[in-house]
């Protein structure tokens, strides 16, 4: 009987130093993500900054949100994840949305990053790509070689 | 004695399993936490680079392209807050001075010869000057048809003060035969598609260009070490030429005896067409030519568009204007959209290719909506256009004027 229980307290001793283990490799894997991360992180010392580029959370990559996915600010429609999937790589969606060109004009950029920026052959996916890009991001009308001033915000001046 | 004697070997047995579990669970966790990791890179900003206003425009974020506003850019030296920043490639990470070396080269040197930074800065004299540096497609978002590339505004410039020696003279240091045509620049920055063979941006000027007094090989900007997103630890000054020419991260100049072929001199990049073209004609690349001295504009830095101002009350507007590699002579604003003009107090510029600060006292003869426009004119009398400029492929050189809005209550 005594050796039934001694054999369990060793037991119990045994589970509760592999828990410390565990715990201590958690905390240092921890650390040392969150210094990879951000090496600021440990640095006491103030740096001044005025505007810090917020670092976006842990979440869902794929969350959409009134139609637009969350990640890449893409409007969600036919052909995005394709979208997203090669043209993400190398430069960040922001390029792809400020840009408005026709159908021709994005077949040429395309031909352009293959030819000169390692863009692979995009096969079947080119014209799912193009389309989803002419549709949800057509070529704006200036209409005029000025257009007017818009999205003018109007202050009080103040002496 | 027996029964024990198994017991203790049963438990024995149970550790063992127990430990290898462990060590599994940790190699797992490892291997999850390295993956999610290098998942979540892509978006993760380099820190302490980015001290910048709050009014700075993110135009692009992979790569970084960040521009500013007119009114931020009311300083008459730019705070490097407000500096736009242009990458074509990744920002380089953790570049160490003290063994920074710059190699000048190339068919026309007389000798290879490479310099540690120390020894550049020890061996040559030092020059501060004020330079003009506008990116190329300072203006692109207004062209009509749009030119694809990142679509600047108007905050793709700066006039800050940078410090360092004089490419001169590290070029007559090395030698420079007598059948140099151009300089260009190397660099150590990443293409994007992550290729280590390919250069993301080799540009470079013609040797005279290369050889005045303002052409710097610059270690410092504003008074300080020049921060990594402008081009730490070495960077080609060349004011009043598109900023592009200005490379950053400089380890290498060829003397070429041939114009620059590095990558972003040939094709259609940083090229506007020999001959004017239509809005949306179609360019051979042989119709294309490299931009030279950018063209003579300005920008209204106070106040800010959008303000409201009483009736009969003055307002006080100031600017900055430059014109490439020549003078601004004149500085006139319109409230009637170009019927009159009146001139601005124009400033000369405090060093050759620094811009000009202008202001004026503008009086609004009634209440209601206004725009205050803002023209520059160079000492060769050419002006900026009230209208946008000649289309080009590739959306550069826009420098039709400045104007905001005010209403008069």
């Amino acid at each position: 009987m005594a050796t039934e229980e001694e054999f369990k307290a060793l037991l119990k001793q045994t589970h509760r130093f592999l828990n410390l283990m565990y715990a201590m490799i958690l905390i240092t894997i921890g650390t040392m993500v969150t210094y990879v991360n951000n090496p600021d992180f440990f640095d006491l010392s103030s740096e001044q900054m005025i505007v810090e580029v917020p670092i976006p959370a842990e979440e869902d990559r794929d969350r959409i949100e009134n139609g637009i996915h969350v990640r890449t600010g893409f409007i969600d429609a036919e052909g995005m994840y394709i979208v997203i999937a090669n043209c993400t790589n190398c430069h960040s969606a922001k390029l792809v949305t400020q840009n408005r060109m026709t159908a021709e004009r994005w077949n040429e950029t395309i031909k352009w990053m293959q030819e000169t920026q390692n863009l692979w052959d995009l096969g079947e996916n080119q014209e799912i790509i193009v389309n989803y890009l002419v549709t949800n991001y057509p070529p704006r009308k200036a209409g005029s070689r000025r257009a007017n001033l818009t999205e003018i915000e109007w202050y009080e001046a103040k002496d | 004695m027996t029964s024990m004697k198994t017991i203790v070997l049963n438990a024995d047995k149970e550790w063992k399993s127990a430990f290898s579990n462990l060590i599994a669970g940790i190699i797992l966790l490892v291997f999850l936490l390295i993956s999610s990791f290098s998942a979540f890179s892509q978006v993760t900003v380099p820190h302490k680079e980015f001290s910048k206003n709050k009014d700075m425009v993110v135009l692009n974020d992979q790569p970084w392209n960040i521009e500013a506003q007119a009114h931020i850019l009311d300083d008459k030296i730019t705070p490097t807050s407000c500096m736009f920043i242009r990458n074509n490639g990744k920002m380089p990470e953790g570049l160490d001075a003290s063994t920074w070396t710059l190699t000048i080269d190339g068919e026309s040197v007389v000798k290879t010869k490479t310099y540690t930074l120390a020894e550049l800065k020890s061996k040559f004299k030092h020059y501060t000057y004020q330079l003009t540096l506008e990116c190329g497609g300072n203006g692109r978002k207004e062209f009509d048809p749009p030119a694809k590339g990142n679509q600047w505004d108007v905050g793709a410039v700066h006039c800050a003060s940078w410090t360092g020696v004089r490419l001169k003279d590290v070029l007559a240091d090395a030698g420079v035969k007598s059948d140099a045509v151009y300089i260009g620049y190397h660099a150590v920055d990443e293409h994007l598609s992550g290729d280590k063979n390919k250069e993301v941006i080799s540009r470079g000027c013609p040797i005279s260009k290369a050889m005045e007094n303002e052409t710097l090989l610059a270690f410092s900007l504003n008074g300080e070490a020049i921060p990594m997103s402008y081009g730490y630890p070495l960077r080609l000054v060349v004011g009043g030429w598109p900023a592009s020419v200005s490379g950053k991260w400089v380890n290498g100049i060829s003397i070429r005896n041939k114009v620059h072929d590095g990558a972003k001199m040939t094709g259609d990049s940083y090229k506007v067409p020999c001959n004017p073209v239509a809005p949306g004609e179609k360019v051979k690349e042989e119709d294309m030519c490299i931009i030279e001295s950018m063209p003579v504009k300005s920008l209204i830095t106070f106040p800010k568009t959008g303000l409201m101002i009483d009736k009969g009350r003055s307002l006080t507007i100031r600017g900055h204007a430059w014109a490439g590699d020549v003078e601004v002579a004149k500085m006139e604003y319109s409230i009637d959209y170009g019927a009159t003009w009146k001139t601005c107090t124009l400033e000369k510029p405090v060093n050759r290719l620094a811009w000009q600060h202008f202001s004026a006292l503008v009086n609004f003869p009634s209440s209601g909506y206004y725009e205050v426009w803002a023209k520059a004119t160079d000492v060769n009398g050419i002006s900026q256009p009230m209208v946008l400029p000649g289309w080009n492929p590739k959306g550069y050189l826009n420098n039709a004027c400045h104007r905001i809005a005010v209403k008069v209550n």
